[in-house]
């Protein structure tokens, strides 16, 4: 499905650029999610201001409990996490792997260049800060693009979860046109997380330290911790080599621009000679930048977003972990009290609420990693072919103005 | 024909690399002290035409790239390129794949029209190599190769083969610079001293650096040599065919910084340039003036390109770098992945990248010893342009003075004749003579330095044109082959992404 959107640069009160583009399906990471009719959501447009986005969410549902069949909302990142951490701290939702919340759309440092770019104006000819000028904007473009990629899939997986789809918050959150007033987390607030934070990775060490009986945990949890590594190490490397290449793509830009002042200047018959040069090294330029930005939404995103993703896995991991270690101390706690004949009955609730608690989550459990297997395998497969296919395509067009450019300096001697 | 060469040592062969001997930095390489030659050395134009070379063999797996150019005035023969010759491996440990080197004087069969008389059938192919260490610490040196292969008749043998070490280049073209510079000719300027490096190959580091450095170090005095040649007048100079020829040369003393030379030619250096903003010259050619403007922006655009692709160069070598710890990382997240189709895919993955990191820097080389070292050469002779142009503003000045001189003793000698002061008259006659001699002198040496200019930038500028041509057309085709290998590793990979299930 096309979106547009309409971006604006604004700079204290003056706007920079103005620009409209549209943009394809942004489910990158999770295939088949769109096909329910029941529920469709989708970020038909954004806006972006000075230190914030708006995200326009459209929903589309034949489902009875909303007042209408089609309508639109605006929401800032701020409540997008706040329905996550809402999902996050519901108990019914422990058997699950709550899809991980997108990233804070950060423009600091594309802001930042922008910035510095407009204070060197002086220092550079017309024509190399047009050029500039639009690079960045385009940079600017890229990371927009990809914020609200991140943010629309968190909504489809939502939309897509047989249970989560009936979240009451969640259909607030798509439904309701006015503000949240969803505050972002005080100092204080932050401090808590924080903590609370260092708490549950120290539990969670101790809980993944208990050996599971059921096989099928026990190979998850291997399997989840060194792949969440691995994936951990291969998107950091992923992200030096794609910036690597945006610096090499850099220098080509300069030489393609001297090569063409060189090419003005000349007095022999080399001035037609660099100046084809120039022109052919702005071209093939463009296409490097164009494979640097491709790598980086097919590989680089998809490995940064796998890497949250499993980090969710591994949280339903520690949850049902959690539950059983209460499931056995309870088991403990109830033979004492048996043992000694006192408050066996409050033992024996106790003990019941675990055991239910640890099973209900067990089972969903399972579901889900097996769900997180396949959306996994289908995910990486749609990502390496179109990794393959683009990097194919920039090449070929690679090579045909390399060829034709050589074509016409050797027929030039 | 295909000259044969003698087998390349074997990597195991130990060469250790031997650092050149501490010259104290010579921070004025041209050493265009403007002593008098007194014979106008005036060689006519033999101009060597610029004929073909065989292609030079970019494969990428071509390890040891021969380094041998030839320079051949029958031009439709092609002299295939010759067989491959050792690279510096130094150590035992790491035979280093410097990747192609580029004959950067592959010249096309062309004949310009002017050269059509001078045909005569010769040809002289000179090369450097097999690098050697000799000494220990930091008296040690490097002493190279040099094969010359020809057959013109000035040189007493077909093929001779001498050890030079780096100052020994110096100190050639220390002496061709004070006999030939003064007369307008552009002579080459020698590669540039490097403390740091040398440093370090003489402290014994065989790491990839000091491979590198003296690898690099090789090519440009190979370059020097066949530039040398290139030029019809110092083909024919005696210290030219000592270096090339004779099996013992002088050691060339006066190259290091501090000597008495040395120290002369700092001074003479500052003296040239307080000369040179002293003297104000009353242009009457506009050919001149123009060339020195165009020269001047040459040389300002040359440096930038020339920052800008060492700039590129360090970029792939970082990419390269990146992408190999990359496809690492790839491999191992293939190896934890438990779907076994995507985990042969992401192993397939981490093979491509490793083939495209080796790509990267293949390509890297080849910006660095196409692109990099010939826009570093053209900076260094843009300098030697420039410096002939000084000389023969010096030469105007030198005239000038005569001429006010001259003018000064015709005033005294009226002033004596007015005096009745026959005895001093004879004197001052005899003086007025002298400088009118020295009068015609200047003059007829500044028509002359003038035409050599001319002549001598008119060569340049067409070996310029070559030059640039032939070496952007190399790196035009070694980007092709990139893409081209790119191609193939990606079609390779697709159907394995195709085929998880």
């Amino acid at each position: 499905m096309k979106q547009t959107f309409c971006v604006i640069f604004k700079k204290e009160s003056s706007i920079i650029a103005v620009d409209s583009i549209s943009c394809g399906p942004h489910c990158l990471m999770n295939v088949d999610l769109q096909t329910d009719a029941t529920l469709q959501v989708d970020i038909s447009d954004a806006l972006s201001e000075r230190d914030k986005v708006k995200f326009t969410v459209h929903t589309k549902s034949t489902l009875p409990n909303f007042k209408q069949n089609e309508f639109s909302v605006v929401r800032q990142h701020e409540e997008f996490i706040w329905l996550h951490d809402s999902f996050v701290e519901n108990e019914e939702y422990a058997g699950y792997i709550i899809p991980p919340a997108p990233p804070r759309p950060d423009f600091d440092a594309s802001r930042e260049k922008l910035q510095k770019l407009g204070e060197g104006e002086g220092s550079m000819t017309k024509e190399e800060f047009t050029k500039m000028k639009q690079e960045l904007e385009a940079e600017y473009l890229a990371i927009f693009k990809k914020t609200v990629a991140m943010h629309e899939v968190f909504l489809c997986r939502v939309a897509a979860h047989p249970v989560l789809r009936k979240d009451l918050n969640f259909h607030v959150f798509l439904e309701y046109n006015q503000d949240l007033s969803v505050r972002g987390k005080n100092k204080k607030e932050k401090l808590e997380d924080f903590f609370k934070n260092v708490v549950k990775s120290a539990d969670g060490v101790l809980v993944a330290g208990v050996k599971d009986v059921d096989d099928f945990f026990e190979h998850e949890k291997t399997f989840l911790l060194e792949y969440h590594n691995r994936v951990k190490e291969a998107s950091a490397k992923s992200d030096r080599k794609i910036r690597s290449h945006k610096n090499a793509a850099d220098d080509i830009n300069r030489i393609a621009s001297t090569l063409y002042t060189l090419g003005t200047q000349d007095s022999t018959d080399l001035c037609k000679f660099f100046l084809k040069v120039s022109e052919l090294f702005e071209k093939t330029r463009k296409i490097e930048a164009r494979v640097a930005a491709d790598e980086d939404l097919k590989l680089a995103d998809l490995l940064k977003y796998y890497l949250r993703e499993s980090q969710a896995a591994k949280d339903l991991l520690y949850r049902r972990g959690r539950a059983l270690v209460d499931y056995e101390n309870a088991n403990k706690a109830l033979d004492k009290a048996r043992a000694k004949n006192k408050d066996v009955l409050q033992a024996e609730t106790t003990q019941q609420v675990c055991c239910q608690k640890f099973e209900k989550i067990s089972e969903s459990a399972k579901q889900e990693l097996i769900d997180f297997k396949t959306r996994r395998v289908a995910a990486f497969r749609k990502n390496l072919v179109e990794l393959a296919e683009l990097e194919l395509k920039h090449a070929k067009g690679n090579l045909q103005l390399l060829q034709s450019c050589l074509g016409v300096l050797k027929g030039d001697t | 024909m295909s000259e044969e060469r003698e087998p390349p040592p074997l990597p195991g062969a130990a060469q250790t690399v031997f650092p050149e001997p501490q010259d104290a930095e010579d921070l004025f390489v041209s050493a265009a002290s403007a002593m008098e030659s007194p014979e106008a050395a005036c060689l006519s134009a033999e101009d060597i035409s610029p004929s073909s070379n065989g292609p030079r063999d970019d494969d990428p797996d071509d390890l040891f790239a021969e380094a041998t150019e030839e320079v051949s005035l029958d031009s439709p023969e092609r002299q295939p390129i010759l067989s491959d010759g050792p690279s510096p491996a130094i150590t035992p440990v790491t035979p280093v794949m410097i990747s192609p080197r580029v004959d950067v004087f592959d010249r096309s069969p062309d004949q310009d029209e002017d050269e059509e008389e001078n045909r005569d059938t010769f040809d002289i192919q000179i090369s450097v190599s097999d690098p050697e260490k000799v000494g220990d610490g930091m008296n040690a040196y490097m002493v190279y190769k040099v094969t010359t292969k020809t057959s013109l008749s000035i040189f007493s043998r077909d093929e001779v083969c001498v050890k030079r070490r780096f100052s020994d280049f110096l100190g050639l073209y220390s002496k061709l610079a004070s006999k030939y510079m003064h007369m307008g000719y552009i002579v080459p300027p020698a590669p540039e001293k490097s403390i740091v490096g040398m440093t370090k190959v003489k402290v014994g580091k065989e790491d990839l650096s000091s491979v590198e450095f003296v690898e690099k170090r090789r090519s440009a005095l190979e370059r020097y040599l066949l530039r040398t040649v290139k030029h019809p007048a110092l083909l024919k100079d005696p210290d030219v065919l000592q270096f090339l020829e004779s099996s013992e040369l002088p050691r060339a003393v006066s190259t290091q910084a501090l000597s008495g030379a040395g120290i002369l030619r700092m001074v003479n250096k500052a003296a040239d340039a307080v000369n040179k903003m002293t003297i104000k010259m009353n242009e009457s050619d506009a050919w001149f003036e123009e060339k020195q403007q165009q020269f001047e922006n040459l040389d300002v655009q040359l440096r930038k390109l020339h920052a800008s692709v060492e700039s590129l160069v360090c970029h792939r070598k970082e990419l390269s770098v990146n992408t190999a710890s990359f496809a690492k990382s790839a491999a191992m997240l293939g190896n934890s992945e438990d779907h076994t189709a995507l985990s042969r895919a992401l192993s397939q993955l981490a093979e491509v990248e490793e083939k495209i990191d080796q790509l990267h820097q293949d390509q890297s080389y080849a910006d660095f010893y196409l692109i990099s070292e010939l826009l570093g050469d053209y900076v260094r002779l843009i300098t030697a342009v420039k410096g002939v142009f000084d000389q023969r503003m010096k030469a105007w000045a030198k005239w000038q003075d005569a001429q006010v001189m001259l003018q000064r003793k015709r005033e005294a000698e009226a002033k004596l004749q007015y005096a009745n002061k026959p005895d001093k008259l004879q004197q001052a006659t005899d003086e007025i003579r002298e400088w009118e001699g020295k009068v015609q002198q200047g003059e007829r040496d500044f028509e002359q330095i003038s035409k050599n200019i001319r002549r001598e930038v008119g060569r340049f500028e067409k070996d310029r044109v070559k030059d640039f041509r032939v070496v952007i057309i190399k790196y035009l085709e070694s980007l092709v082959h990139t893409q081209q290998q790119l191609i193939k590793y990606w079609e390779a990979f697709l159907p394995e992404a195709k085929a998880i299930a």
